[in-house]
């Protein structure tokens, strides 16, 4: 099973917050792929896929943050109309409810990071399928 | 474990005669050398002599810590001025400071009660006590290094603050018990947490005496964990020596109260009348050894009861039940009154936060609780964080019967006091 490791980190949410976080991150040499934020009135929720997870995620604690890693899924799409559908239709078939879910392209490879309850089964339908579920190290060679 | 066992164990009967002698004397005392005490007598046609059982206790007048303001700096002195040994102060927030004087006497018998409570809770010659309440004005530090000096131990005056140079001491002395504030307690668990020390395996840590703030059974059960020790409630004020006035036996069922030294009531805060037995109120104190400073029916603003059975420790001296709030820190909202105290024990036993809060009113009776997220709490997603807010605002208004806004602030961002924690900002115009 392929799976690829967010960092999550609780923050305030106010001026200068995702500067400090993004400030440790640098500090510790370590390159974001890709980031998400979530806002619920005073505070929020930063995903970020990066480098080198489990060295952030311990960087960020060090500095006060809440921070945690959560396993998810990577799924390799064709950057091509109905690519991101074929995804989508292949999960609601097999009935496995996306929570959230973000996407980048780099290098002409569209890549889809879906959070998921049951990870496992996830991978497992979407590999029947014949699509390409990537790995920690696959992800972050793109 | 006793220090005094013929005293601790004195039958009631005996007990409640020794309590009547040493009153008669109290009054007599104060009518004859305190002009404040006199005038109070005159005022309610109170003749000193006319004091002959321990019931007639509800004829005395209350003195409260407004009297002890006024009186500022020396009007309660009961001794000559060279008789007297130490001052301290008590914790006045505003205002003029409560002046306490004791003699030579009073600080022995200071000592003493913190010695027996010591020894109540098994503490013996042994133990190396490390000191962490603020050594100074405050009664809380010198009082129970009296005491701990009495018993032999080691002491250390670390004083609070400082967290790494604390853990060094207990590390190097290998400190068997300590003395804090509840708040600074769970601050230095969270502390070692951080640091990766692990109290059971690189400390010799035993037992820790808290108190000075009111705080809960979860609190303690926090701090038991956190420090891997037992907790001894303890309870204290300035005005009645300090510490070592009521503290806990290893029972830790209650605190007994010397009551060869105080005499107690529990009273109705508002109308000043008797609670109910075993019910809660204010506790009222007299002292009954006190040279310099004798006080007769001291308002403590401290709620709690009595608890009425013998405890099977074999001590006769009753205890009380953990205070449960102060008559003055209570909070009216929207018409309900709230003890900080309630909210406190609905936090402390929610699972996914930390153990500081801060409590702030504002507008017309707005209520905003902010309570730190706890690491383990946290799992990154948003959607369990705002479920875990309804959750605790709804416990709350199960408890206080108001619903306040919760806010979630990260780990370790709310102000930590190392001495008496802040925990209400009162913003309100009403």
């Amino acid at each position: 099973m392929n799976t690829v490791k967010l960092v999550a980190v609780f923050a305030e949410n106010k001026p200068g917050q995702a500067a400090r976080i993004t400030g440790i991150l640098a500090r510790a040499n370590i390159n974001i792929r890709c980031i998400t934020m979530a806002s619920s009135g005073a505070y929020g929720v930063m995903k970020l896929l990066v480098t080198e997870p489990d060295l952030a995620c311990q960087s960020l604690k060090h500095e006060g943050f809440a921070a945690t890693l959560m396993d998810v899924i990577a799924v390799e799409m064709a950057d091509k109309p109905g690519a991101l559908h074929a995804v989508a239709d292949c999960l609601a078939r097999n009935h496995v409810n996306v929570e959230n879910t973000s996407g980048f392209v780099a290098n002409r490879h569209a890549i889809l990071v879906v959070e998921v309850q049951d990870v496992a089964r996830a991978c497992e339908v979407l590999q029947k399928q014949g699509m390409r579920v990537l790995s920690q190290k696959e992800t972050l060679a793109i | 474990m006793f220090w005094d066992q013929k005293i601790e164990t004195i039958d009631r009967v005996a007990l409640e005669r020794l309590q009547l002698e040493r009153l008669r004397e109290t009054v007599s005392r104060v009518a004859d050398r305190v002009p404040f005490y006199r005038q109070k007598f005159a005022e309610l046609g109170l003749k000193p002599g006319s004091i002959r059982s321990l019931a007639d206790l509800r004829r005395l007048p209350f003195t409260t810590s407004a009297d002890l303001r006024a009186t500022y700096p020396a009007g309660l002195l009961a001794v000559p001025p060279d008789e007297v040994l130490r001052l301290h102060t008590s914790s006045g927030t505003t205002g003029k400071p409560k002046a306490i004087f004791f003699s030579r006497a009073d600080v022995e018998s200071a000592a003493d009660l913190c010695a027996r409570s010591f020894v109540m809770a098994g503490v013996t010659k042994k133990d190396v006590f490390q000191n962490m309440m603020t050594y100074g004005l405050f009664t809380g530090a010198l009082m129970t290094h009296y005491g701990a000096e009495k018993v032999g131990c080691l002491v250390i005056p670390a004083g609070p603050g400082n967290s790494e140079r604390q853990v060094l001491l207990m590390q190097d002395f290998r400190t068997t018990f300590v003395h804090l504030t509840p708040s600074y307690a769970l601050y230095l668990a969270d502390f070692m947490e951080k640091k990766g020390v692990k109290p059971r395996r690189d400390l010799a840590l035993r037992k820790a005496f808290v108190g000075a703030e009111p705080y809960t059974e979860e609190t303690r059960r926090k701090i038991e964990e956190g420090l891997g020790l037992d907790v001894y409630n303890s309870y204290g004020l300035s005005e009645m020596n300090g510490p070592g006035v009521a503290f806990e036996c290893e029972q830790k069922q209650g605190m007994h109260l010397w009551e060869d030294h105080f005499v107690i009531e529990i009273i109705d805060p508002q109308t000043g009348e008797p609670a109910p037995e075993g019910k809660p109120g204010e506790l009222v104190m007299t002292t009954l050894c006190r040279e310099a400073m004798p006080l007769l029916r001291y308002r403590t603003r401290d709620i709690t009861s009595v608890i009425l059975e013998p405890c099977s420790c074999g001590r006769t001296h009753r205890r009380l039940r953990r205070i449960t709030g102060r008559s003055d820190d209570m909070l009216i909202v929207r018409g309900v009154n709230i003890y900080p105290q309630q909210i406190e024990r609905v936090l402390m036993a929610t699972r996914g936060i930390g153990r500081n809060y801060l409590i702030r009113l504002e507008g017309l009776d707005e209520m905003t609780v902010y309570v730190e997220l706890a690491e383990a709490g946290f799992d990154g997603q948003v959607e369990h964080l705002v479920k875990m807010q309804s959750q605790i605002a709804e416990k709350l208004r199960a408890e206080i019967l108001v619903k306040p806004r919760i806010e979630l602030v990260p780990p370790a961002t709310l102000p930590v006091t190392e001495g008496k924690a802040k925990r209400v900002i009162d913003n309100r115009k009403l």
